[in-house]
């Protein structure tokens, strides 16, 4: 087995809300001294070896952004271990050159590049800065990497908003990987792209792992693109990770409710027609998550021990965990 | 199968612009009967946004149709004034985006927007408005509906507001909905409940939905029909079978081939090379040529349609054998 690349643990990140100074100043007059916290990502531990992809799947709220975000090292931790081949991040990120082997490449490519900037400077103004290439030679370079996602040498010299949705994705992708990232985090890259478009940027996604036997975490909420691309997929519902599973196993024997609602809302090309149920419920708000096991107002087969319990992740297959107190009871 | 109560027949709608025509829309050609779910599936650029617009009559400077006809039951909508075209919207269609928070007004309570949406086209009391505000919010499945009334949009989630203006959207009794893009934005779990309240009220209610989307596995399950579009034309139209089962279009087939779940995992997707072509430069030949394998000289001259059978029609010189 290939070696660790990434190390997680325990990772938490909170977010006090509407915490402004008006707020504040009536909590002191009234006397209330409880803000609002949002626990969105609520102590995931997980792995990634070299070469490998993990997908993270989940619905809006369920902390995926935010892991993406701390994992990548633009956000810092409210408690928690991160390490990168073995060091903590603390002391990587404060390397700069060697925080640039951690890459991210985020859903609208848009708001991630500078419009004023032309797609030569986007492109190499990193690896010259930290130089990974010298500033004479950076023209070829960037025109080498280019051509590796795909966009004619011409674009050098272009802007952002003279691109398709298409082509500024793989703008993304070429700053990426233009300072030679050992771990990419795609946080929705393709979400925003055309199903023709979307199938280029996966085949795209696919090569450069191929070739440079990149890490990657790939954050979505799209099962398809999800077993598509990823090794192995960890489960997220309300900052939790339900599941994880390699992809095969968790899409032939999914064992939390939740995973299998998930895969049951997943619309399929098909001609059965789907009996489309009523789910119940809504996705609570992560401001005031249910008590005990987060799913269990959603669940079919919770129990009073649901409420009240929090479960813990467990083994129970070679690499498959899940946070189900109830599923062996059935 | 009951006859066709609303018709678009040859709908050009052309945007004028300074750096020429675009022609978002070229004679496009569609029906629908009650209780039926059309499809149209593209993507973007492909037109299927302005076809919704366009019988909307919402066609805006620098736009215009310039050719066709929309109809509604002998109705001739492209005739009908700004006002008429007005009282027209929302008692006998209504439309759904994409966003609901665009739809709603964020300063009002929901019982305020939706008793605005009755009392501009009816004269009715506050308890009849009351009661049929609780009825279609209670159709698409808002549980407690009576305390949504006084909520403000941004206290509701995404799938609650989408609920709350396909609801709106049922108020006037309309005969149609045409619904852009109407769960794109939703959590799949929360989709797969509007789609199955809303397939329920097209059923019992009669009503005819134009269903535009990108996403050919959600029409798979819920449309009748399907009509492919591609940079302002038509490629298909045909039943869900004919599209999903027995597609004869090379577009299509590769629409449907780059889809991941129709490819083994971990190996490349079948992809379509190449990019649609800009709407300012389209000839008069079929527009997916420059990126179809099959395509040879004759697929620059207008492409005539072909009825394949009863409900399935193509436009290519060369599909796929059937």
């Amino acid at each position: 087995m290939n070696e660790m690349i990434f190390e997680a643990k325990d990772l938490s990140r909170s977010f006090t809300v509407g915490r402004s100074a008006l707020r504040n100043l009536a909590n002191r007059f009234l006397g209330e001294r409880t803000p609002t916290v949002l626990r969105a990502v609520d102590n995931v531990s997980l792995t990634l070896r070299e070469g490998e992809t993990l997908g993270v799947v989940g619905e809006s709220g369920c902390g995926k952004s935010t892991l993406a975000r701390m994992i990548a090292g633009i956000l810092p931790v409210s408690s928690g271990e991160r390490h990168f081949r073995g060091e903590p991040y603390d002391s990587l990120l404060a390397r700069k050159r060697d925080a640039l082997k951690i890459q991210m490449v985020f859903q609208d490519p848009l708001s991630s590049l500078n419009p004023r900037l032309r797609v030569g400077e986007i492109v190499g103004e990193a690896a010259v800065l930290h130089g990974l290439v010298p500033r004479s030679r950076v023209k070829d370079y960037v025109v080498d990497i280019l051509a590796r996602v795909g966009l004619p040498a011409d674009s050098i010299s272009r802007y952002p908003h003279q691109f398709s949705g298409g082509q500024r994705q793989r703008v993304g992708i070429a700053r990426s990987l233009a300072v030679k990232p050992d771990m990419l985090i795609c946080d929705e890259a393709v979400a925003a792209l055309d199903v023709s478009v979307q199938a280029q940027i996966i085949n795209l996604l696919m090569d450069i792992k191929r070739e440079s036997g990149l890490a990657m975490i790939f954050i979505s909420h799209d099962l398809g693109v999800i077993r598509h691309l990823c090794d192995r997929v960890a489960v997220m519902y309300l900052g939790r990770v339900v599941e994880l599973a390699e992809t095969e196993q968790l899409f032939a024997t999914p064992t939390h409710p939740y995973t299998r609602m998930l895969l049951d809302g997943m619309p399929k090309i098909s001609l059965e027609r789907r009996k489309f149920m009523p789910i119940q419920g809504e996705i609570p708000s992560p401001l005031n998550p249910p008590s005990g096991c987060h799913f269990h107002p959603r669940c079919p087969i919770a129990t009073e021990h649901c409420r009240r319990t929090r479960p813990e992740l467990r083994e129970i297959a070679s690499g498959h965990v899940h946070a189900c107190l109830n599923v062996e009871a059935l | 199968m009951t006859e066709p109560f609303f018709q678009v027949d040859g709908l050009n709608t052309w945007f004028f612009t300074r750096q020429g025509v675009i022609k978002s829309v070229r004679d496009i050609s569609f029906d629908l009967r009650r209780g039926e779910v059309l499809g149209i599936v593209g993507e973007s650029g492909s037109g299927k946004s302005v076809t919704g617009m366009s019988i909307m009559g919402q066609i805006d400077e620098p736009g215009r149709i310039v050719s066709g006809s929309i109809s509604l039951d002998g109705q001739e909508l492209t005739a009908l004034t700004f006002e008429e075209m007005r009282r027209y919207r929302g008692r006998k269609i209504a439309m759904v985006f994409q966003n609901p928070l665009m739809t709603l007004n964020p300063l009002m309570r929901v019982r305020d927007q939706m008793y605005e949406a009755i009392s501009e086209h009816e004269d009715v009391s506050h308890r009849e408005m009351h009661d049929r505000c609780i009825e279609v919010l209670k159709a698409v499945g808002i549980p407690s509906p009576e305390e949504r009334l006084n909520a403000y949009p941004h206290e509701m989630s995404g799938g609650m507001r989408q609920r709350v203006v396909i609801a709106t959207a049922l108020l006037l009794g309309p005969d149609m909905i045409i619904a852009d893009e109407p769960t794109t934005a939703l959590d799949v779990t929360i989709q797969a409940q509007i789609i199955y309240h809303i397939r329920r009220q097209i059923d019992e209610r009669g009503l005819g939905m134009i269903w535009i989307t990108h996403d050919l596995s959600t029409l798979s399950e819920l449309a009748d029909r399907i009509m492919v579009m591609y940079a302002g034309a038509t490629m298909e139209i045909g039943t869900t079978e004919d599209i999903i089962g027995s597609s004869r279009h090379p577009y299509t087939r590769k629409l449907l081939d780059s889809v991941p779940s129709r490819n083994t995992p971990g190996e490349k997707l079948r992809q379509i090379p190449g990019n649609m072509p800009s709407l300012l430069s389209l000839e008069k030949g079929c527009p997916f040529a420059s990126r179809c394998e099959r395509a040879t000289e004759i697929c620059s001259e207008p492409v005539p349609a072909t009825q394949l059978s009863a409900t399935h029609r193509i436009w290519c010189y060369h599909p796929f054998e059937g």
